[in-house]
């Protein structure tokens, strides 16, 4: 969301059954205006057609499709404000000027803005004029969700389960709760949930519910060596939030705020995001301004806490002898901030980093950022996009890519399966769980 | 009239008149547009955040290195296309002297024989990007009415600055008459149209400086 943006008021979300119709092209137009304040204003009246934008995209880089060139991908909302909002909206009214794209133009821009946009930001690196595109492109989502045209099966299936239930998968509170005695049973590690009072309230990614429990062992291994006083919080543990990535502004807020109150009814210092990219932009940068003001916590991504605590003593490892590559999530270093942290704990750890091309904050997505691994027809493009993260990791001639986001582990799986590629994509918060001082 | 006292009278009230109020209106709004206090706890304090927007209005000249390769042709052509209005503008004797009429600034001036071949740099590089707009399909499938009247309306005054320099065609009344008005087009345009990055640029790039400062981001 843009950091002009207006909060937004909950609602059901819409039905994306019916095609689009004027009155949804309208709502499009309208969610995407209610959206702009002067920054985003100023983004969509600085841009010079330089074309730039595409060359930092890895699917027009992949591809060559122009119509994967970043700012063409937001052409029909940029319309909508020049004619509708901007400075000389009235002109375009007295000349009769609406805007010339048509429902079903816009059922065709879906494509555009949510299966060959991971919301990276490569883009908004590149621009000379400042223009941060990514930004631009979650308030088109937030008019194409309003006027009910995310991609069926991502919606369907994901962000509206997440709406309804507070879960992409659905999972109820007792579900939950008992999934995590489950898994500490399962690897050995004490697990504190529901506690009344802790310090550090982890969250969850559910691709790390769904695919890699261990993450969640290892977060509680890591926690308890520590000795700190925490517990996972069934009233609000789903990172996740696939609703930012579809552009359901008030499903956003419904996910982030359940894990704002329930840190703050056990007097959290510390709310802790996993390794999750789109999950820590939203907590770390977004839910204050769901809240409504400062939070009474921090929110540390994990590698941020491991960081901190291999600094300070109060965590301690072992040395390893092992050479390995990294893998940035966008979201955690060019978005996030967080470019630096992995890099402490694996000095720490002694690990051998052979960093690739453009490793840090120009680094290429995964391909799966921004919801695009979540629909399924976006495939083939996505594995294309894919490559580029296979050419610079093979460049590195090592066998093993770690990395801090469970959507980038996924993707980097998924890509490397469908490319029959034979490197072991592993977790940075494992590794350190799996070799902490006794 | 002549249409000399017509381009130095009338119409250059004109221009200025709705350049200045055109810009007026155009910044008014965006700036004016409601702003939403953000609470996020900062990474950069006020200083770095500062610091974050001059930084990015400096660094967003040159490319990072990585996207060299890729954007190379786009950059030089734009890079002579600008730097060299910059020196026709700043560095040409006449142009000093007008600012000098209108300041009362003034500094030395280049010798014409370089600002002539300057001039004729940038009106290659400005057909080189021309060309690029024409035949590249990502600029073509971005470019509107806007990009093409833009660019001509810049053609413009500085194929007539060479023209008059040169007294090539027609005498120098008419010629510094052409160029004039040439100008004024421009100016009239400015505020409505992409000329108006000459002055968004900087807003942009000092918005995105203190966004992604605050962040802890690279920008």
């Amino acid at each position: 969301m843009s950091p002009d943006a207006v909060p937004p008021q909950p609602k059901a979300p819409p039905s994306p059954a019916n095609g689009p119709d004027a009155v949804q092209v309208t709502k499009a137009w309208h969610a995407f205006i209610s959206d702009i304040g002067p920054t985003a204003a100023l983004a969509l009246e600085s841009c010079v057609h330089c074309g730039r934008c595409a060359e930092a995209c890895q699917y027009y880089v992949q591809t060559g499709d122009p119509r994967y060139t970043p700012i063409h991908k937001i052409e029909p909302f940029k319309q909508a404000y020049e004619r509708r909002s901007g400075p000389f909206a009235f002109a375009y009214r007295l000349l009769g000027m609406a805007p010339k794209v048509t429902a079903e133009e816009l059922e065709t821009w879906q494509e555009l803005i949510y299966d060959s946009c991971n919301m990276c930001g490569r883009c908004s690196l590149i621009c000379p004029m400042g223009i941060d595109i990514a930004s631009l492109v979650e308030q088109a989502r937030h008019g194409m969700f309003d006027a009910g045209l995310v991609p069926p099966d991502y919606l369907g299936a994901i962000a509206e389960k997440e709406h309804a239930s507070g879960s992409p998968f659905g999972l109820t509170i007792p579900q939950f709760h008992d999934l995590l005695h489950d898994i500490g049973r399962k690897h050995g590690v004490v697990m504190h949930v529901d506690e009344a009072k802790a310090d550090i309230v982890p969250t969850l990614s559910s691709i790390d519910v769904k695919t890699y429990p261990a993450s969640i062992a290892a977060t509680a291994k890591l926690l308890n060596h520590m000795g700190a006083s925490w517990t996972f919080r069934t009233d609000g543990f789903d990172a996740d939030n696939v609703s930012l990535t579809a552009g359901d502004r008030a499903g956003q807020r419904k996910i982030t705020l359940a894990i704002v109150q329930a840190a703050i009814s056990c007097g959290a210092k510390i709310v802790l995001m996993p390794e999750c990219g789109h999950s820590f932009t939203e907590m770390r940068w977004e839910a204050a301004n769901s809240f409504g003001g400062e939070l009474p916590f921090r929110v540390l991504q994990i590698t941020e806490l491991i960081a901190e605590g291999l600094t300070d003593g109060r965590i301690r490892v072992n040395k390893v002898t092992e050479a390995a590559t990294y893998h940035d999530a966008c979201q955690l270093s060019r978005r996030g901030g967080a470019t630096a942290a992995p890099r402490v704990i694996m000095a720490a750890l002694g690990l051998d980093l052979h960093e690739m091309e453009d490793a840090g904050d120009t680094n290429w997505c995964c391909g799966g950022g921004g919801g695009v691994a979540l629909i399924n027809r976006a495939q083939p493009l996505r594995d294309k996009a894919f490559q580029i993260k296979q050419r610079q990791v093979d460049a590195t001639g090592m066998a093993t890519v770690y990395t801090s986001c469970s959507g980038c582990r996924q993707t980097l799986e998924h890509g490397g399966k469908a490319a029959n590629w034979n490197k072991t994509v592993a977790s940075l918060l494992e590794r350190v769980a799996n070799n902490l001082k006794d | 009239m002549t249409l000399l006292a017509f381009a130095r009278g009338p119409a250059l009230q004109a221009a200025v008149l709705i350049m200045i109020a055109g810009i007026c209106w155009r910044l008014a709004g965006i700036f004016l547009l409601r702003r939403r206090k953000r609470f996020a706890l900062p990474r950069a304090s006020v200083t770095g955040r500062i610091g974050g927007a001059f930084t990015t209005i400096l660094t967003r000249f040159v490319p990072r290195r990585t996207f060299w390769p890729r954007i190379a042709v786009s950059v030089m052509l734009s890079g002579v296309f600008h730097i060299g209005l910059l020196i026709i503008l700043l560095g040409g004797a006449p142009h000093i002297q007008v600012i000098h009429q209108v300041t009362g600034l003034t500094w030395p001036n280049l010798p014409k024989g370089l600002i002539v071949i300057v001039s004729g740099l940038t009106l290659a590089s400005m057909i080189g990007l021309l060309i690029r707009r024409v035949l590249n399909p990502v600029l073509r499938l971005l470019s509107t009415v806007d990009d093409y009247l833009s660019w001509l309306l810049v053609f413009l005054p500085v194929l007539s600055g060479v023209l008059l320099s040169g007294e090539t065609i027609g005498g120098y009344g008419t010629l510094l008459a052409l160029h004039i008005l040439s100008v004024e087009l421009l100016m009239i345009w400015l505020p409505f149209g992409k000329l108006m990055h000459m002055l968004l640029v900087f807003a942009g790039r000092g918005a995105m400086g203190i966004d992604f400062a605050r962040k802890g981001a690279a920008t």
